[in-house]
């Protein structure tokens, strides 16, 4: 056990340096890092820069973070600072909360988004109306992070997408980052930010390396909150989609280009507020766009773009805006039904081959 | 991942009965190891135990053991050895298919419990009901769900007892009045106590005389720091509702010891006491052993039998311990082997083979049949399993509503659910 400790104070920089160890020796390969990684350097970084940054959760601490997001941070900060609390959502929720008015800059870990339920009322109530309520006296600068949507065979009550549920309340920022640059820029930009923070991680994602670059990993790095990023230019079609999905829809553009379709892939990233200029700039390009949800489709994060794109460029359209979105049943556990409930890159080269009329 | 199976107790792998570690042996190793000291409360009637909470804990465990135990029919013998034999031997064997790839997402198993479940359900009727957490394959179990169905929906299959759409901590048998294996922690109390609260209402405000079932209700330590526990004791004392609260304290919620996360419950106490807010709401609140099913069985009947009569609610801290991780996907990196192997050494399987042969009550012959037989029971369990039939893809969009009128109609005026192809399923919107 001794040694794992040991791993978990040191394994990041162990890891760093055998990365760029390796990196010599192979000369001038990209450098990957992890989204675990990035979210864990982010909050590395954050906690360093601002006394008034501390961290609670459930397992944050002794336990590394149920995901081990939060690894090594208990032995560089301290348990004041890297906080284990009781399984009470509502109860540390709305200590986070009280916090924050009291002027600290918490980070609240949700062991999985599907808990925050127990904690709505302390995200929306609480965090969301306050600055409102109050006539601007008192802000709220909070982050709320953990994993949301699907996993695997996890079923029903551990797979459910929240992006539409918080998007929804005046209030709230909603960020969902996709590869290693969405986590450390759009992270860092939440925990500075002087307002409610709902920042929406995948844990499929957890362990997938992206590239990155001196840039991203500079301590100053951050992401504008409200900008959407188009991931691929295209011609032919646009897939618009966050998180997970912006992956599925890459794919599915590299797929399509071998039909000859042009695809342009737009990360959302922040989805409140909405970005609406640049999907709607990218659709008036290509005439056609397929968004793609994990979640369910009745007032869905889609059902907001596809809104967004009639009213704002319906004129620019050469057919239907096309929706792609997790089916409208709880998550079965069964590993069949549930790939057949979530939305596959597949489905995703079939509808957008509707919507070219191929 | 198989390095986890070598982390185990050895007493996982066998029952044979261990030699006790001593309490000062293990303090003298290792001193910063928080066990509880053992404490034998069973003998306190639940009547004692609100009007005089015990003083100070025993720390003997040997001392009060003959006089107190009532001894066994032969026929409970059978069936309490069977049923945590059963529970044992089943997590084993999920903890293999979990490996095998045969299960996933996550699996919490029970091993280590097992007196807990088997004493009180197996005290109760078939149609008492039971609420459950994410732990719940052994509930269901002791409930008398048959191993190949719970087996069969752990695999993910039609035969499971949610034909595949429940999954390992969603189980639900209505047959067996088994209310549901809830996943977050305190969401199954209150649905345990409106369950109580139809019984009494059943009875009550509708006449029906025979309406006198008992709810049991599990969860563990970590969830009584959960503001539905209190208000839930508050309202079962509220109204006198037939229920058995069971916690099944195992010292761990995932990673968080107990005794960091659960404040004293008397400002002379220096650990917490969850039974001790039993008397706060107003029932009695029980300390028991829980790695000893003969005292849980004894507290869960008279806990039980107070339910039935009318006289409200219980409340049972079962001092317990998991054998494995939290889940089949958790390190178990903290807790420690010392704390781990005093717990070993309480095995209540063992401790049950010892005092039922020394007891005279079954044979060691009769013992290795009920074993032989729950061997079978659980190979042919996986077998089923193994061979059962993936649920339908039709079967996606069944049970969403009771009428399936719900799914809204269609352009065309038809019902959605009238349209051809509609249960074949697809994500993408059609």
């Amino acid at each position: 056990m001794q040694a794992l400790l040991q791993f978990g104070r040191n394994g990041l920089r162990q890891q760093a340096q055998s990365k760029y160890l390796s990196q010599a020796l192979r000369g001038y390969a990209s450098k990957e890092l992890t989204v675990r990684d990035a979210l864990n350097s982010a909050l590395d970084e954050e906690l360093a820069r601002d006394d008034r940054v501390f961290i609670m959760g459930e397992e944050v601490g002794e336990y590394q973070g149920a995901y081990k997001i939060t690894r090594g941070l208990l032995q560089k900060y301290g348990a004041k600072r890297v906080r284990d609390t009781p399984i009470t959502e509502a109860g540390f929720t709305g200590i986070g909360a009280g916090a924050a008015f009291a002027g600290l800059r918490p980070i609240v870990e949700f062991m999985t988004f599907n808990f925050a339920m127990q904690a709505i009322d302390q995200i929306i109530n609480s965090s969301a109306k306050t600055l409102y309520m109050s006539a601007g006296t008192i802000s709220s600068p909070i982050v709320f992070r953990g994993p949301n949507g699907a996993a695997a065979g996890v079923a029903a009550q551990h797979s459910q997408c929240y992006a539409a549920w918080y998007s929804h309340v005046p209030g709230l920022k909603v960020l969902a980052p996709y590869d290693a640059e969405d986590c450390r820029g759009l992270l860092k930009a939440a925990i500075r930010d002087p307002d409610p923070v709902v920042f929406l991680e995948n844990e499929i994602l957890y362990g997938s390396a992206f590239p990155v670059d001196d840039t991203i990993l500079g301590k100053d790095f951050t992401l504008p909150i409200g900008k959407a990023k188009v991931q691929r230019e295209g011609k032919d079609i646009t897939l618009v989609g966050f998180g997970k999905m912006v992956g599925y829809n890459l794919e599915a553009a590299k797929e399509l280009e071998k039909e000859g379709v042009s695809a342009e892939v737009i990360n959302v990233r922040t989805l409140k507020p909405l970005d609406r200029e640049t999907i709607v700039n990218s659709v008036r390009k290509t005439h056609r766009v397929v968004c793609v949800e994990e979640g369910w489709p009745q007032s869905g994060f889609t059902a907001e773009i596809v809104a967004t794109v009639n009213e704002e460029c319906f004129d620019d359209l050469d057919a239907p805006p096309e929706r792609v979105t997790g089916a409208e049943v709880p998550m079965p556990y069964a590993a069949n039904l549930e790939a057949a409930a979530l939305p596959q890159v597949k489905d995703v080269i079939r509808v957008a081959k509707r919507c070219l009329g191929r | 991942m198989s390095a986890l199976l070598h982390q185990l107790p050895s007493s996982c792998q066998g029952y044979a009965p261990r030699p006790s570690v001593p309490q000062q042996g293990l303090k003298g190793s290792a001193p910063q190891v928080q066990c509880r000291p053992t404490r034998i409360l069973s003998h306190r009637t639940l009547a004692q135990a609100v009007s005089a909470p015990p003083a100070a804990p025993e720390k003997s465990k040997g001392k009060d053991k003959p006089k107190q135990q009532k001894s066994l029919t032969p026929e409970v013998a059978k069936d309490l050895y069977r049923d945590m034999f059963l529970g044992r031997e089943f997590e084993e064997m999920c903890a293999q298919m979990y490996y095998r790839g045969k299960m996933f997402g996550f699996v919490h198993l029970y091993s280590g419990q097992e007196a807990v479940s088997t004493g009180v359900l197996r005290a109760m009727r078939p149609d008492d009901y039971v609420c459950s957490t994410y732990r719940d394959h052994v509930h269901a179990l002791s409930k008398g769900v048959p191993a190949k169905n719970i087996m069969a929906e752990l695999f993910g299959k039609k035969t499971g007892i949610c034909r595949g759409q429940g999954g390992s901590m969603h189980m639900f048998s209505a047959e067996h009045n088994l209310l549901g294996g809830f996943a977050f922690i305190g969401e199954g109390i209150p649905i345990g106590l409106g369950a109580a609260f139809g019984v009494k209402y059943r009875k009550e405000s509708i006449g029906l005389e025979g309406s006198d079932q008992v709810v049991a209700s599990f969860f563990g330590d970590g969830t009584c720091n959960v503001g539905q526990f209190y208000e839930c004791l508050n309202m079962a004392s509220l109204y006198k509702l037939p229920i058995i609260f069971v916690v099944e304290n195992n010292l761990w919620a995932i990673g968080m010891n107990h005794p960091r996360a659960t404040g004293p419950s008397d400002p002379n106490d220096t650990e917490p006491h969850i039974w001790k807010k039993g008397p706060a709401f107003g029932m009695p609140g029980v300390l028991v052993d829980g790695m000893d099913v003969q005292k849980v069985r004894e507290v869960a009947v008279e806990a039980v039998a107070r339910a039935r009569a009318g006289l409200g609610p219980t409340l049972i801290e079962a001092e317990t311990y998991r054998f494995r991780g939290h889940s089949l996907a958790d390190p178990d990196e903290l807790r420690r082997k010392e704390e781990k192997e005093h717990y070993a050494a309480r095995d209540p399987i063992p401790q049950l083979k010892k005092a039922i042969l020394e007891g005279n009550i079954l044979t060691q012959d009769e013992l290795k049949e009920i074993e032989k037989d729950v061997l079978a029971e659980v190979d042919a369990a996986v077998q089923f399993a193994e061979e059962s039939p993936k649920p339908d893809k039709a079967q996606l969009l069944e049970n969403v509503f009771a009428d399936p009128k719900g799914f809204g109609i269609h352009e065309d005026g038809r019902y959605k659910y009238q349209m051809p192809g509609f249960s074949s399923g697809n994500s993408a919107l059609v």
